[in-house]
């Protein structure tokens, strides 16, 4: 678990570097995950401790978020102010959204 | 004394640290006797009770921070570790793989895009627009992008919430009546537009639509991580 825990960091420390020095406009992290790919690609494979570590983490995403959310506490004006334009932003650009991709994603598949 | 007792607690990172696994742990135990309702979502109920904590006891944000930090901090190798599963998915629905890019960007561009402008249109002020940008993606990439062009991190967190929660509640009627029945359709559609809380919904229904939106969630966000910086420049107005 350990080593695992190092490679993700390792790439995520890497991803961060990267974004810096080459002032990239992609956060560090989502780097880290493209290279993290690209190892696995490479390796042809994903070594057990890696999947095991990664499943513990990523089904106990959400709690991760919880930290962050609790922050709106900071921005109840910005809420209280534009929440008519937020509700009509979120409901609108989720149907598009959602839309959008089934509707492509089912034309190509049907195409090809 | 119990006053006493508070103030000291209240500026050391244990008590932050525990009420929010506290938190979760009940809103998960509440989520899981609603039998998973799609409106009991663990992560919005502990953030409401930590809220509501909060301005009740009139403890600053950054008091709590010093604890959460420590479960904030592991949102970078989590984004990491979403490699794993898109590795793992890859090699099972290689067949799909041209109709794949071109439909994730298109609902990478729509969904920021009709944000945005949605926002603009209803008068939102600035710093709600770019939070509001890349709100389909999950959340450690959102609060990335939202940071980097100019949006609040905090503001990005509760508005990607808030967008899965509601594809949940969409996706079913929505794409049953624009006829997109395709399980693979209907997946990657889930996991651009509603990111892992659509994903994990779509799991407990259907595993096909399920290994589509969890890879639909790691190349949105590298769509959006490239797509919305340009997007919000020339749409924030």
């Amino acid at each position: 678990m350990i080593g695992a825990l190092t490679i993700l960091l390792v790439c995520q420390l890497a991803g961060e570097a990267l974004a810096r020095a080459a002032n990239l406009s992609l956060p560090g992290p989502v780097i880290g995950l493209v290279l993290l790919l690209a190892i696995l690609f490479v390796r042809r494979g994903v070594p057990p401790a890696l999947r095991t570590t990664s499943q513990g983490l990523l089904a106990n995403l959400g709690l991760l978020f919880v930290p962050a959310g609790v922050g709106v506490v900071t921005q109840l004006d910005a809420l209280g102010r534009d929440w008519v334009a937020i509700v009509a932003s979120l409901l609108v650009s989720t149907a598009a959204g959602l839309l959008a991709t089934g509707w492509v994603m089912q034309r190509l598949l049907r195409r090809g | 004394m119990l006053f006493h007792l508070w103030v000291y607690l209240a500026t050391t990172p244990l008590l932050g640290l525990t009420a929010t696994l506290v938190a979760y742990v009940a809103a998960e135990a509440f989520s899981r006797a609603t039998r998973r309702h799609a409106l009991a979502n663990p992560v919005l109920l502990a953030i409401v009770m930590l809220a509501a904590l909060l301005l009740a006891t009139h403890t600053p944000y950054a008091a709590y921070f010093q604890g959460g930090q420590y479960v904030h901090f592991l949102l970078g190798p989590a984004t990491v570790a979403l490699a794993v599963p898109m590795y793992l998915n890859l090699g099972r629905i290689r067949a799909a793989g041209r109709a794949i890019i071109p439909a994730v960007l298109a609902g990478a561009v729509v969904a920021a895009a009709t944000a945005m402008l949605t926002a603009r249109l209803f008068g939102a002020s600035r710093v709600v627009v770019l939070s509001l940008a890349p709100k389909s993606v999950t959340t450690p990439i959102a609060m990335g992008v939202a940071e980097q062009i100019g949006g609040q991190a905090s503001l990005a967190a509760v508005f990607v919430l808030c967008t899965g929660l509601l594809s949940t509640v969409l996706i079913g009627p929505l794409l049953r009546w624009a006829r997109i029945t395709d399980h693979r359709a209907v997946g990657l559609a889930g996991g651009t537009a509603g990111h892992g809380l659509a994903t994990a919904y779509l799991l407990r229904t259907d595993e096909t639509a399920g290994a589509f939106a969890g890879l639909a969630i790691g190349l949105n966000g590298i769509a959006t991580a490239l797509l919305v910086p340009l997007l919000a420049r020339w749409l924030a107005g």
